[in-house]
């Protein structure tokens, strides 16, 4: 009986962990929430300005959508934080004509995203349509890049994205020579979801963000990411090993008969019995 | 026992939760205060902007419309020029009419109503002598003061007189004064495009072609206001092409400028606990081969590498870039600052009526920080995952179990329980 009390407790405990464990989960599940939520209600708006170069790229958050007007040709640069365990996702559209009236005509073009990191390195996209061309009279164009996971720690050969700043940059890589510097404007938004997961390494690489570069962090400092499913699997195992121990230690040890506790002046009784049976454990 | 063991569990499990929960701290330094910015409107008033094709209006009205919103709405912050080029000269003496070029309004702070006054007397007049403005102008914006210096050239036509102003544009901006060249055709033809887009390559600007006034006005404003954004100034340094000449650099950053193919070194001293970052970029400021890379290396003084980075691309870019980590593991205090060899190589290349001279801009960006050079852990926390894990753990569980069930057995048995 005491037996299965403790038992009972130990298992409540897990399970208030677990609880615990998985309702920070589901709320860190959107770790980009929080920023765009700032982002909207802060001083001013989103930028409506690009940047010509890494120096002058311009700050940007995540989930917020930053748009420029820009000339067909032009290399615009942002910059945007990415803390670790983030996937970051960059959206790009570019828009042919000033905006107001109809686009302008213009023949096929192609545009390209880039993404480098705080290094300037350039990073490859897992998935999205990084360059695209526009057919000729197109009214816009898409482009998209999921970047890797960010990662607290690589070794110094890789060139793994780390946590800090990302540089994105959108130009036209091809363009007819009659359009170059006709009016077009580009919207940008980066998000971010999900948690490192099995990418999730230890470490503390101070944020790549150059010194002499635009400063950025995000709204809530680099905090990094505490989440991984492995404290549940760790969790879990040594529940699972608890379980597996009181089992066992009851088999070993057999049934305790609790109403007449055997003590060692019953001498003519079995100290002892066999398990019978109708033991049940 | 047991309850001890969980609560250990437990507390453990809150003990790490509460160190993963602490923000990491992250330095961010203020830039300093800027010095004022300087931007200087160079307008063309040659014969040709009588031309009335913009919104029915002559060229010139247009450009003086939108000169007076840009007026207008320019930040108190910013020291703004404007120098008129073919102004003057309305002869066929095409000497006399390439140095026709003339300060309107001295770089400085603006006096609305005088600017504007000076804008009103312009009428199309002469020749369009790009290149000798370009000169004029970037000599209007060297001597006042240290800002940024960016130069907004509006034109309807290509250069009259004989120099290339793409290759003055780009001599202009190898002297070192950071100055950034943005150009605004109006209706363009195909070559003075080509030009325009050119000065805007060589420079680091943009090229935007005009057809309507609202437009211009908006560019200019742009590009106005963009000369505002806070932006750290490179210093110009001299790469030497092997590591013992090499200049000794600190965190900062840098410029210099390397011709097609060309290694250049420079050297860092890291102190152990330092982590060395450096990022590189080269740009294409005139025609180069479809093909290009550059490379970054650190290298120790016997010539060991430490680290590289390469990339390479084809078709249009502005800058290729590299970049490079290289922690230095911490040590005693009397440890000496390692000298770490930095190698900027490009594999540019250019078709051979390209000027070679001056080189390409490099651009290099140092920084010392303090960052671990090893993990902590290769996995999260040292928390593990996946079914081996929990097979284990449960085996080991029931191992223990076994163990503490027989002992206890054992105990009751031999009559030693209370």
């Amino acid at each position: 009986m005491r037996t299965a009390r403790r038992l009972a407790a130990v298992g409540l405990l897990a399970a208030t962990a677990l609880t615990v464990l998985t309702g920070r989960a589901a709320a860190d599940a959107t770790p980009s929430a929080t920023p765009s939520a700032s982002a909207t209600s802060g001083e001013q708006g989103p930028p409506t300005e690009a940047g010509t170069n890494f120096r002058t790229a311009t700050v940007i958050k995540q989930g917020q959508q930053a748009t420029a007007g820009a000339s067909a040709g032009d290399y615009l640069y942002w910059v945007v934080p990415a803390d670790t365990g983030q996937k970051v996702t960059v959206k790009a559209t570019v828009t042919f004509g000033s905006g107001s009236g109809a686009a302008a005509t213009h023949g096929a073009s192609t545009w390209q995203l880039d993404v480098y990191d705080g290094l300037r390195r350039r990073q490859p996209c897992r998935y999205g349509a990084q360059t695209r061309t526009a057919a000729a009279g197109a009214a816009t164009v898409e482009l998209a890049c999921t970047l890797r996971p960010v990662r607290a720690y690589a070794d110094t050969w890789s060139n793994d994205p780390l946590r800090g700043a990302y540089y994105l940059r959108l130009t036209a890589l091809d363009v007819p020579e009659a359009d170059l510097g006709q009016p077009v404007r580009a919207a940008i938004t980066v998000t971010s979801h999900g948690t490192a997961g099995r990418d999730a390494v230890d470490g503390s690489v101070a944020p790549v963000v150059s010194a002499n570069a635009p400063d950025v962090a995000p709204a809530g400092g680099w905090a990094g990411t505490w989440w991984s499913p492995r404290w549940l699997w760790t969790g879990g195992g040594g529940l699972l090993a608890v379980l597996a121990a009181l089992g066992a230690h009851r088999l070993a040890r057999g049934p305790l008969r609790t109403a007449h506790r055997p003590r060692p002046h019953d001498a003519d009784r079995p100290p002892y019995p066999r398990e019978g049976a109708g033991y049940s454990g | 026992m047991r309850r001890l063991v969980a609560t250990g569990m437990a507390g453990g499990l809150l003990a790490t939760l509460a160190c993963g929960l602490l923000p990491a701290s992250a330095a961010a330094d203020e830039p300093a205060a800027q010095p004022a910015p300087k931007v200087e409107l160079v307008l063309d008033v040659s014969g040709s902007m009588r031309a009335k094709d913009i919104d029915g209006q002559s060229r010139m009205s247009a450009a003086k419309q939108a000169f007076d919103d840009v007026l207008d709405s320019t930040p108190p912050e910013v020291n703004l020029g404007i120098r008129t080029l073919g102004a003057d000269y309305p002869g066929n003496d095409r000497k006399t009419g390439c140095k026709d070029t003339r300060q309107l309004y001295p770089v400085g702070p603006l006096n609305r109503t005088e600017a504007k006054t000076a804008v009103a007397t312009l009428a199309p007049t002469g020749w369009t002598p790009i290149g000798p403005a370009l000169l004029a102008a970037a000599a209007d914006l060297k001597a006042g003061g240290d800002g940024t210096a960016r130069m907004v050239l509006i034109t309807d036509g290509q250069d009259t007189c004989n120099a290339n102003p793409c290759d003055v544009a780009r001599d202009i901006a190898a002297q070192g004064i950071h100055l950034v060249i943005d150009t605004l055709g109006l209706i363009p033809d195909s070559t003075t495009r080509n030009q325009l887009s050119c000065i805007a390559e060589a420079t680091g600007g943009t090229y935007t072609t005009v057809q309507h006034r609202a437009q211009l006005t908006t560019k200019v404003k742009q590009l106005v206001n963009r000369s505002t954004a806070p932006v750290i100034t490179p210093v110009a340094t001299d790469g030497a092409a092997n590591c013992a000449d090499a200049p000794v650099l600190k965190a900062g950053l840098y410029s210099d400028r390397e011709t097609f193919s060309e290694n250049r070194w420079y050297r860092v001293d890291v102190r152990p606990g330092q982590e060395l970052r450096a990022s590189v970029s080269i740009s294409d400021d005139r025609a180069v081969n479809a093909g290009y890379g550059v490379l970054l290396r650190g290298v120790t003084l016997h010539g060991r590498e430490i680290v590289r980075d390469d990339e390479g691309g084809t078709g249009r870019t502005d800058a290729v870039s590299a970049g490079i980590r290289y922690p230095k593991p911490k040590a005693d205090s009397d440890t000496p600052a390692e000298t770490v060899c930095l190698q900027v190589g490009n594999s540019f290349s250019a078709p051979a009526s390209v000027k070679t001279i001056p080189g390409l801009p490099v651009e290099l960006s140092i920084d010392l920080v303090h960052s671990p050079d090893q993990p902590s852990d290769v996995a999260f926390y040292g928390l593990g995952r996946g079914w081996w894990l929990l097979g284990l753990l449960a085996v080991t569980g029931a191992v223990a179990g076994l163990l503490t069930g027989w002992a206890a057995r054992w105990r009751m048995n031999s009559g030693r329980t209370s």
